[in-house]
């Protein structure tokens, strides 16, 4: 509808009216509302998410990072572990010891001039560490270790904080009562304490960054469930579900988890970075992910211990990091924003 | 208000005892040598276990723990420090953490407020624009990613400041690790208090304000400000426990000797150290819950709402 | 209602747009108004049509995204030599508006009562307020004022309620309080934006009231923005209908409710709730209003109207008059237009609409 208005908006002469121009039109559908015609909830908030410009530029961060994470470790051919080396006409191993980011290709075009060195033909995009890997492939391999960790604490973190809000919050009463304190003094532990105790009965790795997170990011979600819970109750088509004689299970599985998803996803897209965050914390401190295995955290700190001698090192996963961060916390307001509108931005 | 005060400090303190009691079950039912730097004979192992009442029933363990550490007595390390008992180094680790951490709050809140304030005074202008650049690098980028970076620029590169800690140079060795751990709180501050500022100035009280004749300098000081500034208050635990956390990378990385190396320390070397384990994790659960417990009394008094509602409760 | 009362407010031209994310809206699209002095003006229109945007520009109290396109708001008042003058409100600088009209000349009470004191400031203080910035008031005098004013809106213990925070008073009560914060600095004219909507029915009448009274004591000139036609049958002198943007019908309260031209007018009379009569279905104007990203073609009406002629989908119709002061923006008075046959529906549903109006005039 929008295109036709717009064409015969423009300004024009004032408009002479005719005698024939005095009939009533008749036979017009007046009751169907242009305005509002046919829009439904989602397609709204899909429309306006993607208006939002933050928004896409989060969720193209992050598409490319998971491409990358995906496929950038088969880009080349050296594996995550593998160090890099060949031997020489002396039968000598010669390793790429700590080489910097070098393109051959790139470097003659612009210089003019060959590479030289050992590995003067190897492209390194990120260069190499001190044992000799490359650090693309670490890097990709890294990310991918990381947001694995992330997507699936998450997602029964969400199952777990979901069920236990919407429980609480649809019973109320007493259990609901129980069910909060719990959650009070669940919420009064830090979660380096956690760490530290489940450090005492696991082995570091990433067993122990996985339940760490399970045990403590549910909470969240189970406060955002319990809310939207309260809030949704007492309508009336749960009001009128339930005078229909329909079981407790149903009505909160079938009437009301649909409501909730919108603030739920957003709260997941809150809580990945912060479980990457955790993990990079956790394996940077040593009770995380180790060696040979890598994640961002373990890169960085890496990076971090030969930072006087490869300082280019540390780099890249930072900056994995810290896109990781704003991506997700882009599309994470981006999708708040879009499930709340407000009126300025309609 | 007296009422809801003591309350409060008694759900806390109750709460606190509860975690300090399954931290304590936890520890002490790990199977294996509570002392691993001695050599024993397993019947001097069994002797020294009664000596130190590890037979006694669990409750009565408790009971003697606590009032040991009412008393500050933490016991001693059962791999850290040669067993040196750990109210001393715990006391040393308290002073450099909380000193450094109190520089890196105050840093960030003073900062961070003028930040979020002349960016909501600059609406839409280069300002506004610049403190959301900054407090979105600031959330996206953890606090030891900046100490690296400073330190590998300003004690490496160029040699000014102290490339460890060093505690005979307090004040100047404490520049880096204040700063970079300020600076997640800087940017959060920022934010909340542009955003909050933002909203307020959106209201429709600020409206009636206006329209009573109210504008610049005296909408914002008496209307704009209050409103906006309260709920600030409240995150600012969720603050300082990031700044817990991240003092732990922070304190490791630069050497200094506060309780977050001696976490790490603990959990992350070769043995673990349960003692300190236990030790810690009350001490830093005491921490955490002591600041909510402020946080709302806080804003309690901050608040007219909740200052009233508590008095109402009262009568 | 003197004849020869003077005007106070005059609302040339006005054309505002907001800019959006989406585009430029164009809210206000010529928009004229008068008040005189003593009188009661309404202006009536459903949500979005314009009514609150214009008194906000009178306030000095539009969103920074909102551009004055033209149009003038001149205001006349006695000065304090005595002297009469006229000001244009939309060309003098902000701050001389705050602190010469704002509050002490024209005051406004706002639609919820709920979102528009203080949370954090005692009502007291934010009815003193007004009489600090422009009475110079002692701090003594102010609280006998504002206590006086307390009383004068009719709240209760007001020597008591006068330390209360907002959250402390009902709906009704804080609405009070608006008021009193309104009246504080002595103004000449008050724009009462929906003032009772937020309210229950039962205090909507009170409030209305309370206006009304405080109108007669202070010879304020009042301007309501309602959509509530029952409000309008209640308290106006004249009423102006305002749809997307415009002015569409004007006239004094007799004119719209006993011979109203507009086929919005009629609209707005048939929605008008009745309590006496037990009819099967509350009627409402098909559709909604048009969305001012895009500017309305023709009579912006024709698309809900059901007596829409040929030429309002190519012309807009100008304002045609009725009579003195009746004046009617639709083709369907121009000469050459059909003799429209209002069915029986509308008329009985007009008929109801006066019935329930003439308990007030």
């Amino acid at each position: 509808m929008t295109k036709k208005i717009e064409q015969t908006a423009a300004p024009a002469a004032p408009y002479i009216p005719k005698k024939e121009d005095f009939v009533l039109l008749e036979h017009r559908d007046i009751h169907t509302d242009a305005n509002f015609a046919s829009q439904s909830y989602w397609k709204g908030v899909i429309t306006h998410f993607f208006k939002n410009r933050r928004a896409v530029v989060g969720l193209v961060i992050i598409t490319v990072i998971l491409l990358l994470a995906v496929f950038g470790p088969v880009l080349n051919a050296y594996g995550y572990r593998d160090i890099v080396q060949y031997r020489n006409e002396k039968n000598k191993r010669v390793v790429a010891k700590g080489i910097a980011p070098q393109i051959p290709v790139l470097h003659r075009i612009l210089t003019g001039e060959e590479l030289e060195g050992n590995f003067a033909g190897y492209t390194f995009l990120f260069g190499t560490d001190d044992l000799g890997r490359d650090l693309w492939t670490r890097t990709w391999y890294g990310a991918r270790v990381s947001l694995l960790i992330a997507f699936v604490t998450i997602i029964i973190d969400m199952i777990i904080g979901m069920s236990y809000g919407l429980i609480s919050g649809y019973f109320g009463g007493i259990v609901d009562q129980l069910m909060q304190r719990f959650v009070e003094i669940a919420n009064s532990v830090p979660r380096l304490v956690i760490v530290s105790v489940l450090a005492i009965f696991m082995p570091k790795g990433m067993g122990l960054v996985i339940v760490a997170l399970l045990l403590t990011e549910w909470i969240g979600m189970s406060k955002i469930a319990r809310a939207e819970m309260l809030k949704i109750k007492e309508q009336e088509y749960v009001l009128a579900s339930r005078t229909l004689g329909a079981r407790n299970g149903h009505i909160i599985f079938k009437e009301i988890l649909p409501n909730t998803i919108g603030p739920i996803i957003t709260q997941v897209m809150f809580s990945i970075p912060t479980a990457i965050f955790t993990e990079a914390f956790l394996s940077f401190v040593g009770v995380g992910i180790v060696l040979p295995q890598c994640s961002v955290g373990t890169l960085i700190e890496d990076g971090f211990n030969n930072i006087t001698t490869l300082p280019y090192q540390i780099l890249p996963p930072i900056f994995v990091l810290a896109l990781l961060m704003l991506g997700f916390n882009f599309i994470g307001d981006g999708l708040r924003e879009a499930l709340a509108p407000k009126l300025e931005d309609m | 208000m007296t009422k809801y005060i003591l309350k409060r400090l008694g759900m806390a303190l109750l709460t606190l005892l509860i975690i300090t009691f399954l931290l304590f079950l936890l520890v002490r039912i790990m199977p294996g040598n509570p002392f691993p730097s001695e050599r024993m004979s397993d019947e001097q192992i069994a002797n020294k276990r009664a000596e130190m009442g590890l037979d006694d029933p669990i409750l009565t363990q408790f009971i003697r723990y606590m009032g040991n550490v009412l008393h500050g007595d933490f016991g001693k390390g059962t791999s850290l420090y040669n067993g040196a008992p750990i109210k001393t180094v715990l006391s040393t680790a308290i002073s450099n953490s909380f000193r450094i951490g109190g520089m890196a709050i105050l840093l960030g809140t003073a900062v961070g407020l003028l930040l979020g304030i002349t960016a909501a005074l600059n609406r839409g202008k280069f300002l506004d624009g610049f403190c959301t650049v900054f407090s979105i690098l600031g959330v996206c980028v953890p606090s030891y990613v900046f100490l690296i970076f400073l330190q590998y620029t300003f004690s490496f590169k160029i040699p000014f400041f102290p490339y460890f800690f060093d505690n005979t140079r307090f004040a100047f060795s404490a520049v880096i690790p204040s700063i970079s751990l300020s600076l997640f709180t800087m940017s959060t501050i920022a934010r909340f208090t542009r955003n909050e500022m933002v909203e307020v100035f959106d209201s429709d009280y600020v409206r009636l304000a206006e329209s009573k004749g109210m504008y610049g300098r005296d909408l914002v000081m008496k209307h704009v400000l209050r409103n906006a500034l309260i709920p600030i208050v409240t995150v600012l635990a969720p603050l300082v426990v990031d700044l817990l956390t991240g003092a732990l990378v922070v304190e490791k990385i630069y050497g200094i000797n506060g309780i977050g190396k001696l976490m790490v320390d603990a959990i992350a070397g070769e043995g673990i150290d349960y003692n300190y384990v236990l030790a810690l994790g009350i001490l830093y659960s005491a921490l955490y819950i002591g600041i909510m417990l402020l946080v709302d009394l806080l804003y309690g008094v901050l608040d007219p709402r909740i200052r009233v509602s508590a008095k109402g409760e009262e009568a | 209602m003197s004849e020869t009362s003077k005007t106070i407010l005059d609302i040339r031209n006005l054309d505002i747009s907001f800019k959006t994310n989406a585009g430029t809206v164009h809210a206000i699209r010529g928009v004229n108004i008068d008040l005189r002095k003593g009188e009661t003006v309404a202006i009536v229109g459903e949500s979005g049509s314009g009514k609150s945007v214009t008194m906000k520009a009178a306030m000095g109290l539009l969103d920074s995204n909102a551009v004055i396109n033209s149009g003038e708001i001149f205001y006349t008042y006695t000065d304090e030599s005595g002297r009469e003058q006229t000001v244009d409100l939309l060309k003098l600088p902000k701050k001389q508006l705050r602190q010469h009209f704002n509050g002490q000349r024209i005051a406004m009470v706002f639609q919820d009562p709920m979102t528009s004191l203080d949370p954090t400031m005692p009502i007291g203080r934010q009815i003193m307020e007004g009489m600090f910035l422009h009475k110079n008031m002692s701090l003594p005098d102010a609280r006998a004022r504002a206590i006086e004013l307390l009383n004068l809106v009719g709240i209760p213990d007001a020597e008591k309620r006068f330390k209360n925070y907002p959250h402390q008073l009902s709906g009704g009560m804080r609405q009070r309080v608006v008021i009193a914060i309104a009246l504080s600095a002595d103004p000449d004219i008050l724009i009462c934006d929906e003032p009772t909507t937020a309210l229950d029915v039962t205090i909507q009448a009170r409030i209305l009231e309370l206006i009304m009274d405080i109108q007669k004591k202070m010879k304020l000139s009042v301007i309501y923005i309602t959509h509530d036609l029952g409000v309008v049958a209640k308290v106006a002198d004249f009423v102006d209908v305002m749809y997307a943007g415009k002015i569409v019908e004007v006239g004094n309260v007799n004119e719209i409710f006993y011979d109203p031209k507009h086929p919005y007018t009629w609209g707005l009379l048939s929605a008008m709730p009745d309590l006496d009569t037990a009819d099967d279905r509350l009627y409402s104007i098909p559709g909604s209003p048009p969305n001012l990203l895009h500017e309305p073609r023709g009579d912006a009406f024709a698309a809900r109207n059901q007596f829409a002629l040929a030429i309002d989908e190519k012309a807009e119709p100008p304002l045609f008059q009725v009579s003195r002061t009746h004046y009617a923006a639709t083709w369907l008075l121009h000469p050459d237009a059909p003799k429209i046959e209002l069915p029986q529906e509308l008329q009985q549903r007009l008929a109801r609409a006066r019935k329930e109006v003439e308990k007030y005039l």
